[in-house]
């Protein structure tokens, strides 16, 4: 049964000038599931998403999206059926407030987006809408606050919460945790996982106590491919999988977790 | 503090300041419309006019530059397409009034830059700034080959006309006012569009594209509609201009005007819709003063310099470094 997945591609490949940085990727993400893609930096985890959102073209290969057929259509629509993504850099709107970053998301279901003789006044019917997202990403007090000066961890809360705005069907995101402090990691952890309530979300993440504490299933990506998949138990038992961590850099906190947890057994 | 209490209370400081900030932009507007209605009395009308027409020029460049972040080098092929439509017909055809002529040219200029924006529009950065260029240079050459363009000659001795078919523009007070209605009609507009749901929409492509474009937005479209909109003022520019001066030429087609209209805007500041009317005033003044004086030469080049210091040290422009300034000094 196909729509039991609501993600699925099929053979998907991506070819820089020969270079093969995605290759024959078979992916099945389950309904309601938080999935993980880990693998060592260059594995291609970013340009699968690139792929998926069609910031990049296949080379070859079918996307399916709740049993449709997503390979062709653009990366604006693609946005507007239910996938939305967030970027590995934050992705904000620097020079608006926090909740004008909001705002501006939730505006484009307001069909008034091409009006251009329509005042600004009339965006602020959408004020208690954005502030009701960014509590639950808590920074509500910073509503008003221009985004460059928030900190990065914030940054990252906002950009979620635009995400959210969006009503997402399937949350694709890309290391919401990389560069942060523990505490701030802890509070993307709860995040994530309140916003995975009734959505299926597809993370990127380095961070492993992160995918364990809250991924259903794992697919691990090496070199393009997929190396393994399962849920942590047994991903994080797949010697395969040390080998491919332990030949990066040992000093990267991705590549020692794997250890630890086979030393601890 | 409950948590209706605290929003209630950061919405009411949003809104005190979206109101300071229209309060603000009512002031500088009436600042501006006084400034403007008694300058006559001070300077000579023709060379405020030609002021007007500049500025209008880049207050619609800035509507891509300043708000939508595109980079046009081929915005003059806009101006001298209204330039040329005004002059042909009111050269020609003596039963049009003259508003009718500037509308023609308008709509020339509106539709020439829908051809543009389809070739340029999916292009990003210096790509898209060289496909406008290069397109510039091809109107150049129609331009030069036309018949109806004068040529090398250009159009000389366009009857300014009567607007309405009543008001008698070869009077410079009459002329001087029409072209200062138009300008503020313009530059209204303008500030109304930027603040509006589409201009928002704008500044979100400006400051993150991928991130717009994730959250469904069909950037290329709106772009599209701000480069023509733009396109569609700088065409009024151009028309006017051949009404007040009764001349249409091969200048206003020419790159050199496409790199002003940038520098202009980049002298006055890029982020504010008076950045560029106090861009355009100051190049057209320093042209003016230079041309008078034993630097007339030098005009290129002493321009440029500005150009290479606007760039390298005040980024922000002239409105930019008075913001700063008085926040500085005000708080
Ligand atoms: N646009 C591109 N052109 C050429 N090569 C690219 C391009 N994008 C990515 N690559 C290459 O493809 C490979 C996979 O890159 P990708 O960014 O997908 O890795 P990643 O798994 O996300 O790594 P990281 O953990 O560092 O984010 C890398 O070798 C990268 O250099
Ligand atoms: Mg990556």
């Amino acid at each position: 049964m196909s729509d039991q997945f609501v993600l699925e591609t099929r053979g998907l490949v991506k070819e820089f000038k020969g270079f093969v940085a995605v290759d024959d990727v078979n992916l099945k993400v389950q309904s309601g599931h938080i999935h993980a893609l880990i693998g060592p930096n260059g594995a291609g985890k970013t340009t699968v998403f690139n792929l998926l959102t069609k910031f990049l073209i296949p080379t070859r290969g079918k996307i399916l999206f709740m049993g449709d057929d997503i390979t062709s259509m653009k990366s604006a629509a693609i946005a507007r059926k239910g996938v939305v993504r967030s970027f590995q850099i934050s992705a904000v709107f620097p020079h608006m407030t926090a909740l004008e970053n909001i705002r501006v998301a939730l505006q484009r279901f307001e069909g008034h987006s091409f009006h251009f003789w329509k005042s600004g006044n009339s965006l602020n019917a959408l004020n208690e809408r954005s502030m009701a997202l960014l509590d639950q990403v808590g920074l509500t007090e910073f509503a008003n606050t221009t985004t460059v000066e928030l900190a990065y961890g914030r940054k990252r809360a906002l950009e979620l919460a635009t995400t959210l705005a969006m009503e997402p069907k399937l949350l694709l995101l890309d290391e919401p945790t990389q560069g942060m402090g523990a505490e701030d990691v802890d509070r993307v952890v709860e995040l994530v996982r309140k916003a995975a309530q009734g959505r299926t979300v597809l993370m990127v993440e380095h961070n492993l106590g992160v995918v364990s504490k809250l991924c259903d299933r794992i697919t691990v990506l090496s070199q393009g491919s997929v190396l393994t998949e399962g849920d942590y138990e047994k991903v994080s038992n797949d010697p395969k999988v040390r080998e491919v961590y332990m030949g990066k850099s040992s000093n990267s906190p991705s590549a020692s977790a794997p250890e630890n947890q086979e030393a601890s057994e | 503090m409950s948590e209706s209490a605290q929003h209630a209370d950061i919405q009411k400081t949003m809104l005190a300041q979206q109101k300071s900030e229209h309060r603000k932009k009512q002031i500088l507007n009436l600042v501006l419309l006084a400034l403007l209605l008694v300058a006559p009395a001070v300077l000579y009308p023709v060379f405020l006019m030609k002021i007007l027409c500049f500025a209008l020029f880049a207050v619609a460049f800035n509507l891509l530059l300043g708000y939508t972040g595109l980079l046009s080098f081929g915005h003059a092929a806009f101006l001298a397409s209204g330039a040329y439509t005004t002059g042909y017909l009111l050269s020609n055809y003596s039963g049009l009034t003259t508003e009718m002529g500037i509308l023609a040219g308008t709509a020339v200029a509106t539709l020439l830059g829908l051809g543009f924006a389809v070739v340029a529009i999916r292009r990003q950065g210096i790509y898209f700034a060289m496909i406008t260029l290069a397109l510039a240079q091809l109107m150049f050459f129609f331009f030069v080959q036309s018949e109806f363009t004068g040529g090398e000659d250009g159009l000389h001795g366009v009857p300014r006309g009567y607007l309405f078919g009543f008001i008698d523009l070869s009077d410079n007070m009459n002329m001087y006012y029409f072209v200062l209605a138009v300008f503020l009609a313009s530059y209204l507009l303008v500030q109304r569009v930027v603040s509006s749901p589409f201009g928002q929409v704008l500044k979100a492509i400006k400051q993150n594209e991928p991130r717009a474009i994730s959250l469904g937005y069909n950037v290329n479209q709106y772009k599209l509609l701000a480069f023509v909109m733009s396109s569609g003022l700088a065409g009024l520019a151009g028309s006017l201009k051949t009404v007040v001066f009764q001349l249409a030429s091969l200048n206003d087609a020419h790159w050199h005007l496409s790199g002003e209209v940038i520098l202009m805007t980049l002298i006055g500041g890029t982020g504010t819709l008076l950045g560029p009317v106090v861009g355009a005033t100051f190049v057209v003044n320093l042209e003016y003063q230079l041309s008078q004086g034993p630097l007339g030469d030098w005009v290129d080049a002493i321009l440029g310099a500005i150009f290479v210091l606007t760039v390298i040290a005040f980024r922000s422009g002239i409105i930019g470094e008075v913001q700063k300034f008085m926040r500085k000094n005000l708080s």
